[in-house]
């Protein structure tokens, strides 16, 4: 997402950067760069318009103010990633909670925007912080719309309230206000509307719409969009803000190869912030929308700030401290704690995305794309083909048990053999790590990952942040 | 006054055109979603242009950059494979129900295949409206090997002597090259049994630019033979299309404009070309 973006501000940038003393034809140059960039991502046109007018003035207006050399063409990036972030929607903005609950969210949207795979991710996310969301099955229209929030319902441990069939039967409005009812009695502090996909033009559904929202009175309406949306995402946002009206947006499709026209233009045309955005298929590839984060992204400077707190949920809980006591205690660590370690990066997400968001990955692109994710799980598979004694004790894999272990995991002996030999470095260095000669950047606390996943060495940086097992015990306490 | 007709104008008045008004025409092109590159070629042609039969002329620039292909369905096999591919959310599912809906409502036997495994309820999505239109569909479970019900379809389609068989797959985001490999072997797979007539990519009307790219990785993954443009009841105009059209020399062949079965018809230049600068 971005990259074609975020290649041409890096284009614009360099060639600023290269200049000794930048004059006002430089920025001139710049501004009509990132003007032409911005059209070919499917910023709406006033959108671009206004951007890059105040780019330009606030560029102006800082030039003189700035001594001759680098800190020049930094100036203008400054002043480019201030305003990007601006029309990103400023700073983030969370889900307003009711003061009496249930906290009704209702969803709306055009059809295959992706809402009821939207609705479930939504729910997963509250479930996850111990809320207790419940769906609403009010997408009546789509022929099994119903089924299918059921299915993703249960894929995310939620219940759905789904009292009608769909399909073109039943009255949404009604299962809207059941649906509240039932929440209520049931005590769930959250409720998600899923609504039918509609047209902005389409008048009779969109009066459906405003009718469901009286009857729910929802406390957020997230408009959920597509970020492959092209010009026309100005005349639909203004029909859904006319119409049923909206407080938040959700861009969905984020891990697709789509500019960021959507992303750009939405709030800023609408004056409503993106608060959520959808990357993937899978029902944890969601994440709260980071206006300022967003704009490091584009500008090439990389997401480090989602990574570590990536980093942080996977690796919270028991299982770090558990690694951190065994260290502590002298004890090895073993190819099942390896296996706990490699779990708990895979909850992170897909390596690829991980290593997107690190600085400078526009240029790696090309290795992230190829990076081969089943190299982990065949990693994994190795070492769960070993029996527990062979799990604890790299000793013991004669030849006959590494044939065995092989067959098991359907792989080469030699992979076997290449996975044995590069654990076994690692626990070494380990083992010299705690007697004392303990590298520097090597904090002795870090979950080790030893470099079987070949590729994921890059992650271990980040981790090092709470690596410190005193200052972890502090973060933790 | 619809832009169509200010072009015109403009075209026939070129002695008052001021750059103002040029500039006016250019955004209202860049808003129907053409893209930069073809809005500034058709701005520089119609510049060129000089009075006399301005409609004409403006309309021949426009379908000059049309496909010369063929926008029919290919019919020659005993049974033709249509297989319908695209990114999520665009209409997949619903544009394969209409095009039997269309088929079968002129006679021709159609049979149906749910190869959207991956989906939440796709299958059943599509077993519903076969169960609404008539028509046979051959079903996978929830998770099973896409290319292995393709190919179960295609055994079925020459048992039942069927004139079409059309293939629902997964919607995909072309930047995900695994999952584009997995769509070029669902084709091989299919191809065993017969070859593949048509690969109709399908395209959302509100899609912007990236819509480019969908067809031209789409092609390179299974060789896309014409597009459904969908969603065209809708604000957005579809101008994607022209452009996919112009640079890709592919056909749109059929359009949707709603939800309900009937809401889709064979692809009409006239009519696009119209709504397009309405």
């Amino acid at each position: 997402m971005f990259d074609t973006l975020s290649s041409k501000f890096a284009g614009a940038f360099s060639a600023l950067r290269s200049r000794g003393k930048i004059s006002e034809k430089d920025i001139d140059a710049t501004t009509a760069d990132i003007r032409q960039a911005l059209l070919e991502a499917d910023v709406a046109l006033e959108v671009v318009e206004s951007f890059t007018q105040k780019i330009h003035e606030k560029s102006l207006e800082v030039l003189p103010t700035l001594q001759s050399g680098t800190n020049q063409a930094q100036a203008i990036f400054d002043v480019v990633n201030g305003e990007l972030t601006e029309i990103l929607g400023g700073g983030a903005r969370r889900v307003r909670l009711a003061k009496n609950p249930p906290t009704v969210i209702m969803l709306a949207g055009l059809q295959g925007a992706g809402k009821t795979t939207l609705a479930a991710k939504l729910a997963k996310f509250f479930k996850d912080q111990g809320d207790t969301p419940i769906l609403i099955a009010s997408d009546l229209q789509r022929p099994n719309a119903v089924n299918q929030l059921q299915v993703v319902g249960q894929a995310a441990g939620v219940p759905v309230f789904a009292p009608e069939p769909g399909n073109g039967i039943g009255n949404p409005v009604k299962v809207a206000q059941d649906g509240i009812a039932f929440a209520k009695s049931k005590l769930h502090n959250i409720v998600i509307v899923d609504t039918a996909g509609r047209l902005g033009v389409d008048e009779e559904l969109m009066k459906e719409a405003i009718a469901i929202r009286d009857a729910v009175n929802p406390d957020e309406i997230l408009f959920v969009v597509d970020a492959m949306i092209g010009q026309d995402a100005v005349r639909t946002a203004k029909a859904f803000q006319d119409g049923v009206g909206f407080d938040g947006v959700v861009l969905t499709k984020l891990d697709g190869d789509a500019r960021g026209g959507a992303a750009l233009s939405i709030s800023a045309l609408t004056g409503r912030p993106i608060m959520f955005a959808s990357t993937g298929e899978k029902l944890s590839d969601f994440e709260i929308f980071y206006p300022d984060r967003m704009a490091s992204r584009i500008l090439g400077m990389g997401d480090v700030a989602t990574l570590a707190e990536q980093a942080k949920k996977a690796f919270d809980g028991d299982s770090a401290k558990k690694l951190e006591d065994k260290f502590i205690a002298g004890e090895d660590f073993t190819l099942d704690d390896f296996l706990e370690q490699i779990e708990a990066m895979s909850k992170m997400g897909s390596m690829g995305k991980l290593l997107g968001m690190l600085p400078g990955a526009g240029q790696m692109k090309k290795q992230i794309d190829n990076f081969d994710e089943s190299e982990i799980t065949r990693t994994k598979a190795i070492v769960q083909s070993m029996t527990p004694l062979e799990r604890r004790d790299l000793k013991v894999l004669n030849g006959s048990r590494r044939a065995r272990i092989a067959l098991g995991a359907g792989r080469k002996v030699s992979d076997v053999n290449a996975l044995v030999d590069k654990f076994t470095a690692a626990q070494k260095m380990m083992k010299q790590m705690r007697n004392g000669g303990m590298p520097a950047g090597m904090p002795p606390g870090m979950p080790g990952m030893p470099p079987a996943p070949k590729k994921a060495a890059p992650i271990q940086k980040k981790k090092s942040k709470s690596g410190n097992p005193a200052k972890r015990a502090l973060e933790n306490g | 006054m619809g832009l169509f007709n200010r072009l015109i104008a403009k075209v026939r008045g070129t002695s008052t055109a001021s750059p103002l008004d040029w500039a006016e025409i250019e955004t209202e092109l860049l808003q129907s979603d053409l893209g930069p590159a073809l809005v500034s070629e058709l701005l520089s042609a119609a510049q060129k242009m000089r009075g006399d039969d301005a409609e004409s002329a403006v309309k021949e620039i426009l379908s000059s950059k049309l496909s010369q292909k063929s926008r029919t369905l290919a019919d020659s096999q005993s049974t033709n494979v249509v297989m319908v591919v695209g990114v999520n959310g665009t209409g997949k599912t619903t544009s394969v129900a209409k095009l039997a809906t269309l088929l079968h409502g002129h006679g021709d036997s159609v049979l149906l295949a749910a190869a959207d495994t991956f989906r939440a309820a796709a299958v059943d999505q599509l077993t519903t409206w076969g169960d609404r239109i008539g028509v046979e569909v051959i079903a996978g479970r929830e998770g099973a090997e896409p290319a292995s019900v393709a190919f179960d379809s295609v055994k079925r389609a020459i048992d039942s002597k069927s004139k079409y068989l059309i293939i629902d797959t997964a919607g995909r985001l072309h930047n995900k090259s695994d999952l584009m490999a997995e769509l070029g072997k669902v084709k091989r797979v299919i191809e065993k049994g017969l070859p593949v007539a048509e690969v109709l990519l399908v395209i959302d009307a509100t899609t912007g630019q990236n819509g480019l790219a969908q067809a031209k990785i789409f092609s390179e993954a299974v060789e896309v033979t014409g597009l459904i443009l969908t969603k065209l009841d809708g604000s957005a105009r579809g101008g994607v299309a022209l452009a996919i059209e112009s640079s890709l020399d592919i056909p749109i062949k059929y359009i949707g404009t709603g939800e309900g079965a009937g809401d889709f018809a064979p692809f009409n230049s006239d009519s696009y070309l119209e709504g397009l600068l309405a």
